[in-house]
Order: C-alpha cells, then sequence, then structure tokens
C-alpha cells in the first residue's frame, strides 16, 4: 500500500476522518467485548456525530470555495496495481457527495441518538451500535470514492451492515430469514454492479468516474447500453426498485432506527446515486435511460400500492419508501432535467421518512411493541410529541404547500409531464395514492377510538427519543424551502445539470397535482375517518387490496421465477452428487481398494518370485524398446 | 607404450575425498579405540567428515564463481581425474544434498538415548537368539563400523551420479551398493526379518549389476568407448547394427531403474525398507534415490540424450506402471514402514516422469528436468529422513519400535508436537500445497508437460490424488482415532530431534519460499558432456 501525498487542504484533507472514525469505533466496539458495555453507546454517538462535524467542515469550504473549485480529489493510497490496471483509492469531495455525506451522518448522528433510548434496554446494544456505525463508515466510503471499484467496497459493506442490522434481533426466525432475504436478493443487484465493473475496466481499462465520464461517448453503442443496464441492475437490488423489491418489506423485521437509518434515509437511496452520478453513461443511451424511468415509474406505483393495504405500520412506511424511491428514480432516469430535483426529493424524504420511522417507533415504544394499526387510534392525546412531530412528516410527504416534500415531488411531476405525458400521469396518481395512504395511516394511528389491546398503556418516549424526532420535523417543514432556490444552482458545476428557474407558486401541473392530493386525503377520510376501523382484517373479494396485502404477489413472482428453478437445480445436483459422483468415487475407491488387496499378493516374499518377477520385467523393458523402434 | 601420469585435480575432489578419508579413518578407529569412547569418535568423525565435505564443496562453488579478475562468472565446471569424474554444476547439487542428507541420516544413526543402544545389533555374528548375542547385549557390545559403512556407500553415491564414463561409475555402483546390503542386515530387532532384508537386497542387486554390466559391456561394443562424451558422439557416427546400442540402453536401464526401486524392478524395496534398520532406511530413501536418479539422468541425458526417442515411451509406460503400483499397493498397507516404502516406489514413479520429459533447453531462471528432479528429491529428503527419525521414536512395550499403523492411533491427543510435524511431512509426501512436496510435484509434472508428455502429467496428477488418501489416512488415525493401548514415545536425543526440525523447517521452508532454491537449482541444472 502506497500512501499518496494529498493536494487538498483545509478541512477536505481530512475528510478521510469521515469514515475512518466511525470505522475505528466499529471495530473498538466490537473488539472490546463485554468491556464497552457500559458506556459503548456513547462511543458510536460520538463517532457519528465527530463524523458529522468533519462533514460540515468539508462543505463549510465548499460553500466558501468558488465554484470552478468544488471538486476536489482526495487521494488515499494506492490500492490495485497490475501491469493493466492501477487503482488508486482516493475521496471524491464535490456538491453531490458531500450532500450525501451531510445526510448520512447528520441524519445518522440523530439516529444513533435516538437509539440510545429506542435500544436502552437490549442486552447487545453494543454490538447495535458497533454495526450502525459500520454503516455509516460503508455508507461514506459509497458516496465518498471517486472510482466505481472503490464504490463497490461501501456498497458491500452497507449490504453487510443492512444483513447484520436486519438480522440483528437473530433469536426471531422470521428476521433471520429476512436478513438471509435482504442478503440474497441483494447480490442479484451485485452481480449488475460487478458486471458493470468489469467493463469498464475490460473497455475503459479504468474505473474511476472521471475515465468512465470521459470515455462514455467515445464507447460503442452497445456496451454503453449494457454498463447502463448493469448499473441499473444494481440499483434496482439496493435500492428495492421493481422486480428486485420484495425484500425491502422483509427488512422491517430490523429495529426501527435501522429502518429509518438504512432503509428509508440512505442506504435505500444508493440506486438513485449511483444512477445520477453514472450520468455521463445514461447521456449516451436512451435505452438505459427509459428503463431507468420505467423500472422507477412502475416501482411508484406499486410501492403506493403495497402501502394502501398494509395494516403494519411499518410495512406501510416501507411501501411508501419504495414509491418515493421510485420518485427518484423517474427523476434520475429523465436526464438532466430530473437530476438535481432526484437528489433534492432524496433529502428531503430522508429528512421525512426518517422521521417517520422514527415516530414509528415511538408509537410502538409507547404500544408494546406492536405494529398492527388496527389496535392503534386515538394516539394524539397520549403521545402528542410523537403525534406532532409524525403529523409534519405526514404533510410534508403528501406534498402540503410549503411543507419539504411539496418542492421536490413537485418539481419532479412537473419534469415527469416534460419528459412524456404518461410519466407524468402515474406520478401524479402516486401522489394521490399517497395522500390517501399516508392519511389511512395517520387516522387509524392517531384518531377514531382507542382499540387498544388490554393491559396497554400509552406513554410518550424518552427525550433521547422525542428530541430526534423534533430536529427531523423541523426539516421535515423547512427543508425544501430552504434548499428549493439553492440545489439546481449547487449541483450545477458536477452534474452539469440545467439550471431551472425556482418555481414558488403552483402551476397549472401543480394545480392539478394538488387537487389529486385533495381527493387522495379527502378519500382516506371517508373510508377511515368517518366510520370506526374495524379492529378484525375485513374479508375483501377486492383483487387490488388482496395484491397488495401480499406484496403484489412479488414473493410469488420470485418463487416462481427464481426460487423453484434455483432449487430444482440444486435438487438435480444433489441427486447427481449423491447417486452418480458419490457413488462413483466411492466406487472408484472401493475399485483401489480391492486392486490394492490382489495386488499385494504379488509381493510374496519370497526371493525366486523377486528375480523371475525381474526377469519378467527385463523382458518387458526389450519388447517395449522394440515396440518403439517399430511406432 | 607411453603412458601419461596420472593427474588429480585434489581442490575440486576435496568434498569426495573428505568423506572417503573420513571413512577410512573411521576404520583405523573402529580397529585401535577401546569400546567406550569409540562410538563417540565415529558418530564426530562421520559428521566432521560430512560437514566438512559440504564446505569443502561451498569453498569449490565460491572459488570457482568468482574469475580471476575478480568478477562473478558461471560455473562451468570440469572433468577430474583424467575424464573419470565430472565436476559439473550438477555435481555440486548432488554432492550437496547427498552430504547434508547423510550428515542428517548418521545423525539418527547414533541416536541410543531411546533404549540405552543404536538402533544396530549388539552383535552380528552373534546368531540371533543365541548364548553369544545374550552376551553381547549384556556387554553393551555396539557395532560402530555403521557410520564408516554409511561414509563408504556416500563416497560411492558421489561418485556415481558424477562419473563421467561408465567403468567409473560401475565401480561406484558397486561402492555404494555393498555397504547398504550389510548396514541392512544389521538390525537390532527382528533380526532375522533384518537379515533376510539384507539377502535379499544383495541378491537382487547383484542380479540387476549383472544385467548393468551386460549393457554397459554392449554400449562399449557399439560406440568403444565407456566414455559418456564418446558414446554421444558415437550414436551418430558408428556403423555398428543399431540392436547392439538398443540392447545396451534397455539393460543399462534396467541396472539403474532397479536403484531408484522402478516398477517392475521394484520388489525389493518393501521388504528392504521394512526389515533394515529404520535410520537406515531412511538413508537409503534418500541417498540412494539421489544417486540413482544423478546416475540415470546422466547416462540418459548425456550419453544416450541422443536416442531419447527410443528410450522416452519405454520410461513413460515404466513411470505409470510405479506410480500406479506405489499408489495401489499403499493403500491396504498397515505396517507405517512399508506403507512409507510404497510410497518411496510412488515417488520414483513421479520423479520418472522429469526424466521422460527429458526438458533440457530452458528459458532463463526456469528448471528443466533435471532441476525439477533435482528440486523434488531435496523436498523427498527433508521429508523423508524425519519420517523414518519419527518412526523410531514410538515404542511398544518391549523397546521394539511400534510400526503397525495401530498403534499410531490417537497420537495426535497425546503428543500434538510430533504428530503435527508428522502430518507436516505426510502433506509434503502427498504434494499439498504450502509443502516443499508441492513444489516438488508441480516441478516434475511441469518438466514432463513441457516435454511433450502432457498425458503423463495428467497421470501423473491423477495418481497424486489417490496417493493423498495413504497420507490422509495416517493424520486421521492419528488425530481422530482413539488412543492406542501399549505404546509410549521414546525420550529421543537432540540425534532424532535435530533432524525431524530441520526437516520440518526445510519441507515448510521450501513451500513457502520455493524461489530461492530454485534460482540456485536454475543456475546448475546443465550438465557438461
Amino acid at each position: 500500500m502506497i500512501l499518496l501525498e494529498t493536494m487538498a487542504a483545509g478541512a477536505i484533507s481530512y475528510a478521510w476522518l469521515m469514515i475512518a472514525v466511525p470505522a475505528v469505533s466499529a471495530a473498538l466496539l466490537l473488539l472490546l467485548g463485554k468491556a464497552a458495555d457500559a458506556w459503548g453507546h456513547w462511543l458510536g454517538v460520538l463517532a457519528a456525530l465527530a463524523s458529522f462535524a468533519v462533514a460540515v467542515a468539508c462543505f463549510g469550504q465548499l460553500l466558501a470555495s468558488a465554484e470552478s473549485a468544488r471538486e476536489v480529489t482526495v487521494p488515499l493510497f494506492t490500492w490495485i496495481t497490475t501491469p493493466t490496471w492501477h487503482i488508486d483509492a482516493a475521496l471524491l469531495i464535490d456538491p453531490l457527495s458531500i450532500l450525501f455525506a451531510l445526510l448520512i451522518t447528520g441524519v445518522g448522528s440523530v439516529i444513533h441518538i435516538y437509539s440510545v433510548g429506542y435500544m436502552a434496554h437490549d442486552e447487545r446494544k453494543r454490538r447495535f451500535f458497533a454495526f450502525l456505525n459500520l454503516f455509516v463508515a460503508a455508507m461514506l466510503i459509497l458516496v465518498l470514492s471517486d472510482n466505481y471499484l472503490v464504490l463497490f467496497v461501501g456498497w458491500e459493506g452497507v449490504g453487510l451492515a443492512s444483513y447484520l442490522l436486519i438480522g440483528f434481533w437473530q433469536h426471531k426466525p422470521s428476521a433471520a430469514a429476512a436478513a438471509k432475504k435482504a442478503f440474497v436478493m441483494n447480490r442479484v443487484g451485485d452481480l449488475g454492479m460487478t458486471m458493470s465493473v468489469f467493463t469498464m475496466l475490460a473497455l475503459i481499462g479504468s474505473s474511476s468516474f472521471a475515465d468512465v465520464n470521459a470515455a462514455a461517448a467515445k464507447l460503442p453503442w452497445g456496451w454503453v447500453t449494457a454498463i447502463g443496464f448493469f448499473l441499473l441492475l444494481g440499483a434496482c437490488g439496493k435500492s428495492a426498485q421493481v422486480p428486485l423489491q420484495a425484500w425491502l418489506l422483509d427488512a422491517m423485521e430490523g429495529p426501527t432506527p435501522v429502518s429509518a437509518l438504512i432503509h428509508a434515509a440512505t442506504m435505500v437511496t444508493a440506486g438513485v446515486y449511483l444512477v445520477v452520478r453514472s450520468h455521463a453513461i445514461y447521456a449516451e443511451t436512451e435505452a438505459a435511460a427509459l428503463a431507468v424511468c420505467v423500472v422507477g415509474a412502475v416501482t411508484l406505483l406499486v410501492g403506493a400500492w403495497i402501502g394502501c393495504s398494509k395494516d403494519d405500520i411499518k410495512k406501510v412506511l416501507a411501501g411508501s419508501t419504495m414509491s418515493q424511491i421510485g420518485y427518484m428514480m423517474l427523476a434520475a432516469g429523465i436526464g438532466p432535467a430530473g437530476w438535481a430535483f432526484a437528489i433534492f426529493h432524496l433529502l428531503t424524504h430522508g429528512f421525512f421518512k426518517a422521521n417517520m420511522f422514527l415516530g414509528a417507533g415511538s408509537v410502538m415504544h409507547a404500544m408494546g411493541d406492536d405494529v398492527n394499526m388496527r389496535n392503534f387510534g386515538a394516539l394524539r392525546k397520549a403521545i402528542p410529541i410523537t403525534f406532532w412531530t409524525f403529523a409534519m412528516g405526514y404533510l410534508a410527504i403528501i406534498g402540503f404547500p410549503g411543507f419539504a416534500g411539496y418542492f421536490s415531488k413537485d418539481h419532479i411531476i412537473e419534469a415527469a409531464f416534460e419528459h412524456g405525458p404518461a410519466f407524468g400521469i402515474i406520478a401524479i396518481l402516486g401522489a394521490g395514492v399517497t395522500a390517501f395512504y399516508m392519511t389511512r395511516l395517520m387516522l387509524m394511528t392517531y384518531f377514531g377510538e382507542a382499540r387498544w389491546e388490554k393491559d396497554i398503556h400509552p406513554h410518550e418516549s424518552p427525550l433521547t427519543m422525542t428530541v430526534p424526532l423534533m430536529i427531523l420535523a423541523a426539516f421535515s417543514v423547512i427543508a425544501g424551502f430552504l434548499m428549493n432556490g439553492w440545489i439546481s444552482g449547487w449541483l450545477n458545476p458536477g452534474l452539469g445539470v440545467a439550471e431551472h428557474e425556482a418555481e414558488w407558486l403552483p402551476t397549472p401541473v401543480g394545480l392539478v397535482t394538488l387537487v389529486v392530493i385533495a381527493a387522495g386525503v379527502f378519500l382516506g377520510w371517508q373510508l377511515f375517518g368517518k366510520k370506526p376501523v374495524p379492529k378484525e382484517v375485513p374479508d375483501t373479494s377486492n383483487p387490488l387490496v388482496i395484491a397488495g396485502r401480499n406484496d403484489v404477489f412479488g414473493d410469488a413472482v420470485n418463487s416462481a421465477l427464481a426460487v423453484k428453478p434455483t432449487m430444482l437445480l440444486a435438487d438435480t445436483t444433489v441427486a447427481n452428487d449423491t447417486w452418480i459422483i458419490d457413488r462413483g468415487v466411492d466406487g472408484l475407491a472401493t475399485g483401489f481398494l480391492e486392486l490394492s488387496r490382489v495386488g499385494r499378493k504379488v509381493q510374496t516374499g519370497q526371493v525366486r518370485s523377486y528375480a523371475l518377477f525381474m526377469a519378467v520385467g527385463v523382458f518387458l523393458v526389450g519388447v517395449l524398446v522394440i515396440v518403439g523402434q517399430l511406432g | 607404450m607411453n603412458i601419461a601420469d596420472p593427474t588429480f585435480e585434489w581442490f575440486a575432489l576435496s568434498p569426495v575425498l573428505a568423506v572417503l578419508a573420513a571413512a577410512c579413518l573411521g576404520v583405523l578407529a573402529e580397529a585401535f579405540l577401546p569400546q567406550k569412547p569409540r562410538y563417540y569418535a565415529q558418530l564426530a568423525l562421520a559428521e566432521i567428515g560430512l560437514l566438512g565435505g559440504f564446505a569443502l564443496l561451498v569453498w569449490n562453488w565460491s572459488a570457482a564463481a568468482v574469475s580471476a579478475s575478480g568478477a562473478p562468472q558461471a560455473v562451468t565446471g570440469a572433468k577430474l581425474a583424467m575424464g573419470a569424474l565430472v565436476f559439473d554444476p550438477p555435481s555440486y547439487l548432488f554432492w550437496g544434498a547427498l552430504l547434508v542428507f547423510g550428515a542428517l541420516a548418521v545423525a539418527v544413526f547414533g541416536e541410543r538415548a531411546m533404549t540405552g543402544a543404536t538402533a544396530f545389533a549388539a552383535s552380528v555374528s552373534a546368531i540371533p537368539g543365541s548364548q553369544a548375542e545374550a552376551d553381547a547385549i549384556a556387554a553393551k557390545r555396539e557395532h560402530t563400523e555403521v557410520f564408516p559403512l554409511a561414509l563408504f556407500s556416500l563416497t560411492g553415491m558421489m561418485v556415481f551420479g558424477s562419473a563421467g564414463d561408465l567403468l567409473t561409475m560401475f565401480v561406484a555402483l558397486e561402492v555404494m551398493s555393498l555397504p547398504l546390503y550389510l548396514l541392512s542386515g544389521m538390525g537390532r530387532r527382528r533380526r532375522l526379518f533384518s537379515q533376510e532384508a539384507a539377502l535379499k537386497y544383495f541378491l537382487l542387486g547383484s542380479f540387476a549389476s549383472a544385467f548393468f554390466l551386460f549393457g554397459m559391456a554392449l554400449l562399449y561394443g557399439y560406440s568403444g568407448s565407456f566414455d559418456f562424451a564418446v558414446i554421444d558422439t558415437s550414436l551418430a557416427t558408428s556403423e555398428m547394427n543399431r540392436g547392439i546400442l538398443l540392447a545396451g540402453l534397455g539393460l543399462m536401464a534396467v541396472g539403474l531403474l532397479f536403484k531408484m526401486g522402478v516398477v517392475p524392478f521394484q520388489s525389493w524395496v518393501p521388504d528392504v525398507y521394512a526389515g533394515a534398520p529404520t535410520p537406515v532406511t531412511g538413508f537409503m530413501a534418500i541417498c540412494t534415490k539421489l544417486a540413482a536418479a544423478a546416475g540415470l539422468a546422466r547416462v540418459f541425458f548425456v550419453a544416450l540424450g541422443g536416442e531419447r526417442w527410443s528410450w522416452q515411451p519405454v520410461f513413460a509406460v515404466l513411470a505409470i506402471a510405479t506410480m500406479a503400483v506405489g499408489v495401489i499397493l499403499a493403500l491396504s498397507q498397515t505396517d507405517l514402514k512399508r506403507l512409507l516404502a510404497y510410497s518411496a516406489i510412488s515417488h520414483a514413479g513421479f520423479l520418472l516422469t522429469a526424466v521422460v520429459g527429458a526438458y533440457q533447453f530452458v528459458p532463463e531462471g526456469q528448471l528443466n528436468s533435471l532441476g525439477a528432479i533435482f528440486y523434488y528429491l531435496v523436498a523427498y529428503g527433508f521429508a523423508t529422513i524425519p519420517a523414518f527419525a519419527i518412526i523410531t521414536t514410538l515404542r511398544d512395550t518391549s523397546g521394539g519400535e511400534a510400526t503397525d499403523l495401530a498403534k499410531w492411533s490417537g497420537l495426535g491427543k497425546s503428543n500434538p508436537l510430533l504428530a503435527g510435524i508428522f502430518s507436516l511431512l505426510l502433506l509434503s509426501f502427498a504434494g499439498i500445497p504450502l509443502t516443499a512436496g508441492f513444489i516438488g510435484k508441480w516441478a516434475v509434472f511441469a518438466a514432463a508437460w513441457q516435454g511433450g508428455f502432457w498425458w503423463l502429467a495428467i497421470t501423473g496428477i491423477g495418481f497424486s490424488l489417490v496417493a493423498a488418501y495413504v497420507y490422509i489416512k495416517v493424520i486421521v488415525a492419528m488425530f481422530f482415532g482413539e488412543p492406542a493401548e501399549g505404546v509410549q514415545l521414546g525420550q529421543a536425543s537432540m540425534l532424532t530431534w535435530l533432524p525431524i526440525s530441520l526437516g520440518a523447517i526445510g519441507t515448510l521452508w521450501l513451500g513457502l519460499f520455493p524461489a530461492q532454491l530454485m534460482d540456485l537449482i536454475a543456475q546448475a541444472q546443465v550438465f557438461v558432456k
């Protein structure tokens, strides 16, 4: 490993600390064992905060720099040197990556603090914080690297952390199974990632963003399209987009802070980051860009559909996450007009979705870890802080004017209409459905009659949990307003995005959107606000509801397309192994042993027979020599 | 008639002469020293002779590697003693290996801490079971002649591998063989078994020598000379009947392959390896093979290299037969010494694949056939001497060696260090990566492949797979079997432990860092004609 001299100055030259601090903290927490049980969680929180501080310092330095100097590469060390390839590990601090770093470390820190309260009574709390730190470090490698291959290290690292945290309550078979499911389905996406890196290394000889971007225009169309599809496959796996969406709902088996941090705010948006980061590739291939849009649009609807029919509060939010990432994907696929909005929505979503997930955690905390909304109701008085913060998230996600989601989602819908009316209609429809299912969630949880189970006495969560809720709620309100006029310009140098006039007043499309949202809210109130919510799941013959309750049959599709054929192949292989290979090898072994038993009889111990054997041998050598001459 | 005065290059000959001198002094010591200090004197004399010889060899090399002007130069080699000996780079290699492995093996000869006496009979002349034998044991008599005998044998081996003509080679063959016959018959325990082995070895060895001699005569008839270089040129020029050449070639091969233990001339190996005192078996296993391989390569690469189309197919068939017999018959062996004897046969087969390849002209820095053979033998030597030394350490209730495989069961639990080292050596025999044996096997198969015999290399790999079962069976017994009753480890001295530990280190070192030895071999693997 050759350390490389850094040319960056100021805070950015210490950017590596962002990754190193949580990584070292994770290692310490795991290695120290029980010795760190008492204070380990505070070390985890401190590591996240330190990382956030570095991110803020780097951000400050970028803000102060001239627009042309906002793309800084920080070389770290030479990672791989072969005659063909030379790969340096380096960090790329630019407007795009620093926003991610702020989101990851900022929301990450808040969630770390929340977890101190949420996991207070868990015996394996120290390990939980170690994994959280590991996640932060890996996620930062993912977004800060300047190279697809190094990015892949972080990509796999977050996959590992996700696996460890989904299955954190490993005593629950459902959690263990969910962790495995997430891991295996992500491997499918990872295959796409590796294939894309292989293709880049083979065709371009480098996997750094700079080289790939420069070479993208010169690649044959077929190959650049292939890279685009490979990257999309990777993005689908990590971001739970159709057709690799099924793992995200099960991933809710993990502790709620994990759902908030990894499976809502940060990791699952890595696919969007990847697509935006690879904009040079998608600019060269309409087919792959269209595929991104289609995946986004389909997922947008499927996620919303699932959100409508679940009674599990976390699964509603998970469906909603899929749906919102679908919006981002759609925007990312649109092209330069959508990139900045994809990131904008990603950031606002990071705030309000983390807010609502943590709020759901607080509700569960109050309700004895119950997640079934049919057992909730009338909680707004019992847990007022949770209710009010959650309400901010609700208004943000449905796109209530002035709240964070309003700005970001509205831009995406506008851009989608400009790109193609079909995408625009789907986006508007999605907004209406979002309003419907979120209203349903709010009404079932906080309003109506109390349908609580026996011996449940809801109580507000401790300050370690409610303060993070308040912080995130504040951002759910103001983040959109703060960034609306700024983000396109900020991302401009890195992405070359088209500069937009920041729109403040609703356009005609925006007005239609508002009407559709209002209709969604109204419908939700009609169905779940006006009449009491039954405690039992009502029977239904509505195929849409049945499909939604079954995750739009994602598991069935996977089972038919992937699991069953794989199991058939596995069974055949086992049968082949047992009946043909094992039998063959055993038979061969038996044969050799039998040959050995017979053969050793030649060794009589009689020297005369040995001499005879030799004489025959001499004769044999003679024959061989003569035969050799004939040939 | 004008007879030139014989000339001798004393300095170049000094490694051989040191061993010979030590042997001769040993005979004198045997005759004149009193019984008690005799053992110490003989042991010291033997080790000084061998290590001194090695020092002289290194001195020779470093002197030859520097030109008159002081600049480094390639060691070319020279003919010594009027062409009787060829002191070329391969001679350095084989002499060095013979001296080092000789020194290690002879150290095991001297072990007497475990039972109070060496592994050799108190009085060879006394009839087994007689009163005379009992008296000799009671008087703590010992045959310290074993040391000079081993040295004489080593002298023969060194000359055998470096002979410049057939006559020298034949004399060397007898000089190396006769002491081995004697040593094989000198076992302290199971004396009849040991004597039977010696007699078989002697009878069959003489039989083989006769073929060798006959082949020699025919080659002389064909070429008009014993000298390898002259035979080489005569292949193109001689007007004699080719039948004479082919018959001579075949019969020479019989004599040489017998010493290697190649099928169908292997019958003596299991009986002699099992009957001979175990330290002698270890000595024979590596040193005889070194000498025989060097001699075989020299005769067939230098003198008969031009005729290799005639002998390569023959050797290829015999190599397959040897690997097959060695490996397959080892599967059903229950006695550890016999098992290693069959293992030795299979190793002769693996070695022969590199001879068949006759791969000579290689890119700079790579191993040719001879280099591969040498690497293989060094790896084998570092494994086989300690393996047989380890066999001497496990004793049954009567104090004799427990060679039955069942007695080794569970040794891993009672003595994990010894069992661990033994396992390492067995893995090296099997050619498992990270051991020297793996690199050796890779080298010989590569040589066969490069020489055009890819199918032979693949067959060899197949047989090494089967062979792995043999060795792993022993490891499994040691580590997963129930501890055997009625055996205990003898308290061996440094004379046993030093070869064991050096062998284990060598096995590991050459497996992990093969480059150093390979570089050395690559400089010194071409015969001088």
